[in-house]
C-alpha cells in the first residue's frame, strides 16, 4: 500500500503508467470529501492528487480558468469573488452529509462526480461549464480534450465524458471551466404552509412564468428549520431564488407575487440570508445529521416528485424534500435499509431519471448498486468506454459497479 | 474535389448493390429507397457545396425499428452509412460516399410531446429547429439555440453538430439544452441516454453524442428543454474606428458583469457589403460594428442599455445607436443577418470558415488575415460571434478561375491554424466533417487523436458509420487497443510516497 502524491503531470503520468504496466489498481483521490460515495474500494495503491495544485490562467473578461486538477475548489471560488465571478453552475459540498468538514474538494473532484446545485436547470452542472481538460488514461497516455474557449465543436467532447465518470476513465492533471458573472443582488421568495402538491403545482407556475427563477425547492414540515441555522422555522416552505440586477429582481420578485396570488403567506428573504438557504439546499444540509442513514439523491422529471414520494411512504418511512431547479428529490430512510429495489421501481413508474445512493453504510454500498442500473445495451457500451480508457482496470475498480 | 482523400470504395460493396438496393426495399417498403442517379441528385451534397458525391443508395427510414433493421444488416455485411438530416452542414458532415447507404432521417418529422409544466418537448430527428419554437411559441416559450439554418436544419442535425447560434453566449449550445436522446447503434442496438429528467447516471455519453458528427450512432428521437421567451429585448448599435476598441468594449461589458443575449461584431468589409445589400443604416466611416441585444424584463434591459452605452461611450465609440422600437431593433440584425448574401453579391463565390479564438487576439488574428489576404490575393469579410469568440471569415473567390477555390481553401487553412496559434480552435460551431478533418493534427497530437478513435471503436468497431470524416487517419480498433508497455519500474524513484 503506498500512497503516491505527484506534485505535477508528468510525476502522474510516470505513476499511472507505472501501475498499468504492473496492472496494479489506483484509487484516485484529492480531498477524499466524496470518498464515501461508490462502491467501497480496495486498491492496492492510492494516486492523491492533492499536491497538484494551482491556478495556472485566469482571464476574467475572457470567462475563462485553468487549474491543475488538485486546486482545492474552495481556492478557485474565493479567486472568482474576488473578482465578481463565480462558477455558475454552484458545485455541490458533499463533506456535511459525511460528517466532514465544510469547504474541502478540488476542482478536478467537481469534474469527477459531475457536481451542481440548485441553478442546475438554468445555468447546468460541471458538463455543461467544462471546457477543456488534460488527463492521464489507464492506458498510461496523457491525453488533452477540448480547450480554452467557451465555442468548440473540434473532435468529440472527451471532457463531458469525464464528467460523472467518479476517477475511472482517467486522472485528471489540468481542467479549464467557463466562469461567469456572479449576480449583483440575490432574492428568495418564501411561500409557507404548502403540502407537497400544492407546492409543485406553484413550482411549475412560477418556473413556466418569464420571471426568470433560477432556484426553486420545497421544504417540508420540519426539514425547513434545517436548514439556514433554524432561521426559516419548522412549517414547510416553498423557495424561489431570483437573481440579477437590482432593478430586474424587484421587478421578476413582485410578479412572482402577482402570480402566486393567495397561495400562501408570503415571505422575502434577501443577501446573506438567502445565500445560506441556498447554500444548504445544495448541500443537502436537512440530512446532514451525522449519521450513517441511507441517503438517496434521486434525479428525476420534477412534475412526478411528490407524487412517488407519497407512494414511497406507504411502504417505508421517509424523510424528502425537493430541489426542483436541480431536478433532484433527495431522501433520506429512516428505517436504515436502503429500499434500493422498492424506489428505483417507484421512479421507472414515475417518468424515470436515476437514483443514487450517496450515504449509506460501507457494507449497503457493497452490496447494492450505488449508481443506477443502466439497460444492458447502454451497460454493455459503457463497459466497452471504460476498457478503451483503462483496459487493465486500474482507475478505481468497481467504485461505478 | 479538391485534393481530399476520401476512404477508397468497397468493391464487394459495389458488386453487391442491386441486392442491398433490393434488401432495403424490403426492409422500409414504400417510397423510402431512392436508387436512380438523377433522383439522388438532390443528396449528392450538403451545405459545404465544393464537394459533391453520389451516394450507393439513399434510405429514408420512418420507424426506428427499420432504423435498427438497416444498421444491423449493414453492420453484419461491412456496407457502410452516413446519415442525414437536413443537410445543412457547412463542413461537409453528410457528404456521401460511393459506397455507403445514405440514411435520411426527414420522415421524422414529427413533435411526439409537448409538456409544459416540466418545460420539455419530444420530437423526432428530422424536426426543423425552428419547428420546436413554431410547436410551442403560442405558449410563450421557444428553443433557445438558433444557428443561422434554423428553418432548414434538423434537431438530430444538431444533436450531431452541438450546433449554436447567436444567443449561445447566454443561453448555451445544443449540448446544453438537450435532456436526452433515444439513438441506434452501428449494430442496430437501440438505447436511450436521458430523459426529461437532468444529467447521466454514469458516463456522460449524451455529452459525448452531441457533437460526434453521426460517427457514434444514429438519433432517433430528441428531447430538450424550452424557455419562456424573454418579455422585451432592445438592442445597440455601436461604431468603432478601431478594431481594438470594438474588442475592449465588449471584454469591458463582460467585465461589468453583463451577458447579453446576443453580441455580434462585422469588420469594414462586411459592414459594406451589408449596407450595400440591406440598407440597414450602418456607419460606414467605422472599422468594427457592434450588435448588443439585452433582454429580458424591460427594467432589466433599460438599466443594462445605459450601463453598455456608457462603457460603448467610454472605449470610444463614433456612433451609438439605441432600438426605440421593435422594427429599429430588427433593422439593426437585418444587416448582420443578411451577411452571408450580402458578401455573396459581391464575389462570385465565398468561403465561411468558422474559428473560435480568445477573445482579445481579436486585432492580432484581424492583423495576421489582412497580411494573408493579401498573399494569396482573395478578400475577407469577418462577421463574428464577439461573446464567444466564433470568427466567420468569409473568403472570397471566384470558383470559375481555375485553381481559385485551392487558394481560397488554402487561405482557410492557414486562418485557422492561425486561430490555433493564438491559443484558440478549428471549429467553435460548423464541425470538423472533411472540410477540417486533415486539420485536426494542428490541435491534436496522436495520442489525442488515438484516444478520440478509441470512443469510435467502443461505439462502431468497424468504422462503418460516416468514415472519412473528423479523423484524418482511420485506425483499426485491434491496433488502437494494443497496450506499449515499457516496463514495469517507476521513472521518478523520488516521486513523493507514503
Amino acid at each position: 500500500m503506498t500512497i503516491f502524491t505527484p506534485t505535477n503531470s508528468d510525476e502522474v503520468l510516470s505513476t499511472v503508467a507505472w501501475a498499468a504496466a504492473e496492472e496494479s489498481p489506483l484509487e484516485i483521490l484529492g480531498h477524499g470529501s466524496k470518498r464515501g460515495i461508490g462502491r467501497p474500494q480496495q486498491s492496492e495503491h492510492t494516486l492523491d492528487l492533492s499536491k497538484l495544485t494551482g491556478v495556472t490562467l485566469y482571464e476574467p473578461a475572457e470567462l475563462v480558468l485553468s487549474a491543475k486538477a488538485g486546486t482545492p475548489l474552495a481556492d478557485i471560488e474565493k479567486l472568482l469573488a474576488e473578482n465578481g465571478q463565480q462558477l455558475a453552475f454552484e458545485p455541490l459540498d458533499y463533506g456535511p452529509l459525511f460528517g466532514g468538514e465544510a469547504g474541502k474538494g478540488t476542482i478536478g473532484g467537481v469534474l469527477a462526480a459531475n457536481l451542481s446545485g440548485p441553478r442546475r436547470l438554468k445555468a447546468g452542472a460541471a458538463r455543461d461549464h467544462i471546457l477543456g481538460i488534460n488527463a492521464v488514461s489507464g492506458r498510461g497516455e496523457a491525453f488533452k480534450s477540448g480547450g480554452r474557449v467557451v465555442k468548440n465543436v473540434t473532435g468529440y467532447d472527451l471532457s463531458k465524458l469525464m464528467a460523472n465518470s467518479w476517477g475511472t476513465l482517467a486522472a485528471f492533471t489540468d481542467v479549464t471551466f467557463k466562469v461567469l458573472p456572479a449576480a449583483e443582488t440575490e432574492v428568495t421568495l418564501a411561500v409557507r404552509g404548502l403540502l407537497d402538491d400544492a407546492a409543485a403545482a406553484a413550482m411549475a407556475l412560477t418556473l413556466g412564468s418569464s420571471a426568470e427563477v433560477s432556484s426553486a425547492a420545497h421544504l417540508p414540515e420540519r426539514i425547513a428549520a434545517r436548514v439556514a441555522g433554524g432561521t426559516l422555522g419548522n412549517e414547510a416552505a416553498t423557495l424561489l431564488r431570483v437573481e440579477g440586477f437590482g432593478p430586474s429582481v424587484a421587478y421578476r420578485i413582485a410578479a412572482l407575487k402577482t402570480l402566486l396570488g393567495k397561495a400562501g403567506p408570503l415571505e422575502e428573504i434577501s443577501g446573506e440570508a438567502s445565500r445560506v438557504i441556498w447554500r444548504d439546499v445544495r448541500d443537502c444540509r436537512p440530512f446532514a445529521d451525522g449519521s450513517e442513514k441511507p441517503v438517496w439523491r434521486v434525479s428525476m422529471t420534477p412534475g412526478e416528485g411528490h407524487q412517488m414520494v407519497l407512494t414511497l411512504r406507504m411502504q417505508a418511512a421517509v424523510s424528502a424534500f425537493y430541489d426542483w431547479q436541480g431536478g433532484l428529490v433527495w431522501l433520506r430512510m429512516e428505517e436504515g435499509d436502503p429500499e434500493a429495489a422498492l424506489l428505483r421501481g417507484l421512479l421507472r413508474k414515475h417518468g424515470g431519471g436515476h437514483a443514487t445512493l450517496v450515504r449509506a453504510a460501507p457494507s449497503h454500498r457493497a452490496a447494492l448498486p450505488v449508481f443506477e442500473p443502466q439497460a444492458p445495451a447502454l451497460s454493455a457500451l459503457s463497459a466497452r468506454l471504460k476498457q478503451e480508457f483503462d483496459p487493465k482496470n486500474i482507475l478505481n475498480p468497481g467504485r461505478m459497479a | 474535389m479538391s485534393g481530399l482523400a476520401m476512404p477508397k470504395p468497397d468493391d464487394a460493396t459495389m458488386r453487391r448493390r442491386d441486392e442491398i438496393v433490393a434488401d432495403m426495399r424490403i426492409i422500409v417498403p414504400g417510397e423510402g429507397v431512392v436508387d436512380a442517379a438523377n433522383s439522388m441528385r438532390a443528396f449528392e451534397s450538403d451545405g459545404l457545396t465544393a464537394y459533391r458525391q453520389l451516394p450507393l443508395v439513399v434510405v429514408l427510414p420512418q420507424t426506428v425499428a427499420q432504423v435498427s433493421r438497416v444498421l444491423k444488416y449493414c453492420n453484419d455485411r461491412n456496407i457502410r452509412i452516413v446519415p442525414r438530416g437536413s443537410g445543412t452542414s457547412l463542413s461537409g458532415g453528410a457528404l456521401p460516399l460511393e459506397d455507403a447507404v445514405l440514411l435520411v432521417m426527414s420522415r421524422f418529422n414529427r413533435i411526439l410531446a409537448i409538456d409544459f409544466p416540466n418545460r420539455v418537448v419530444v420530437a423526432q430527428p428530422g424536426v426543423t429547429n425552428l419547428g420546436i419554437t413554431t410547436a410551442v411559441e403560442q405558449e410563450g416559450f421557444y428553443y433557445a439555440p438558433d444557428p443561422s439554418s434554423q428553418i432548414a436544419c434538423s434537431i438530430g442535425g444538431n444533436v450531431a453538430e452541438n450546433s449554436g447560434g447567436v444567443h449561445c453566449l447566454k443561453y448555451g449550445l445544443t449540448a446544453n439544452n438537450v435532456l436526452g436522446i433515444e439513438m441506434v447503434l452501428m449494430n442496430g442496438e437501440v438505447m436511450r441516454l436521458g430523459g426529461s429528467h437532468l444529467d447521466a447516471e454514469g458516463y456522460d455519453l449524451l455529452g459525448v453524442m452531441t457533437g460526434s458528427e453521426g460517427l457514434l450512432g444514429v438519433v432517433t428521437e430528441v428531447t430538450v428543454r424550452i424557455l419562456k421567451k424573454p418579455e422585451t429585448a432592445r438592442a445597440l448599435l455601436i461604431g468603432f474606428p478601431t478594431s481594438e476598441q470594438g474588442g475592449q468594449c465588449v471584454a469591458d461589458i463582460i467585465g461589468a458583469g453583463i451577458i447579453p443575449g446576443g453580441m455580434e461584431m462585422m469588420d469594414r468589409p462586411a459592414i459594406h457589403a451589408a449596407e450595400d445589400f440591406v440598407h440597414a443604416g450602418y456607419p460606414l466611416d467605422v472599422e468594427a460594428l457592434l450588435i448588443v441585444e439585452l433582454d429580458g424584463p424591460s427594467v432589466e434591459v433599460d438599466h443594462l442599455i445605459t450601463a453598455v452605452e456608457a462603457i460603448a461611450i467610454r472605449n470610444g465609440s463614433t456612433t451609438c445607436r439605441i432600438s426605440q422600437s421593435e422594427q429599429e431593433r430588427l433593422s439593426f440584425w437585418a444587416g448582420r443577418k443578411a451577411a452571408f448574401p450580402a458578401v455573396g453579391r459581391i464575389s462570385p463565390d465565398y468561403y465561411c470558415m468558422d474559428g473560435t479564438i480568445p477573445r482579445k487576439e481579436l486585432p492580432r488574428v484581424l492583423a495576421g488575415m489582412r497580411e494573408l489576404s493579401e498573399k494569396y490575393g482573395l478578400g475577407v469579410a469577418n462577421v463574428f460571434h464577439a461573446g464567444d469568440g466564433n470568427l466567420h471569415p468569409l473568403i472570397l473567390y471566384d470558383a470559375n478561375v481555375p485553381g481559385e477555390l485551392d487558394k481560397a481553401e488554402s487561405f482557410g487553412a492557414d486562418i485557422l491554424r492561425l486561430c490555433v496559434k493564438v491559443g484558440g480552435v478549428l471549429t467553435g460551431e460548423h464541425g470538423v466533417g472533411v472540410e477540417k478533418r486533415d486539420l485536426m493534427p494542428e490541435m491534436f497530437n496522436q495520442i489525442d487523436l488515438d484516444q478520440q478513435m478509441r470512443v469510435k471503436c467502443a461505439f462502431d468497431p468497424n468504422h462503418l458509420l460516416n468514415p472519412g470524416k473528423v479523423f484524418p487517419q482511420l485506425r483499426r480498433c485491434a491496433e488502437l487497443g494494443r497496450m506499449h508497455i515499457s516496463g514495469g519500474k517507476l521513472p521518478f524513484p523520488d516521486i513523493p510516497r507514503f
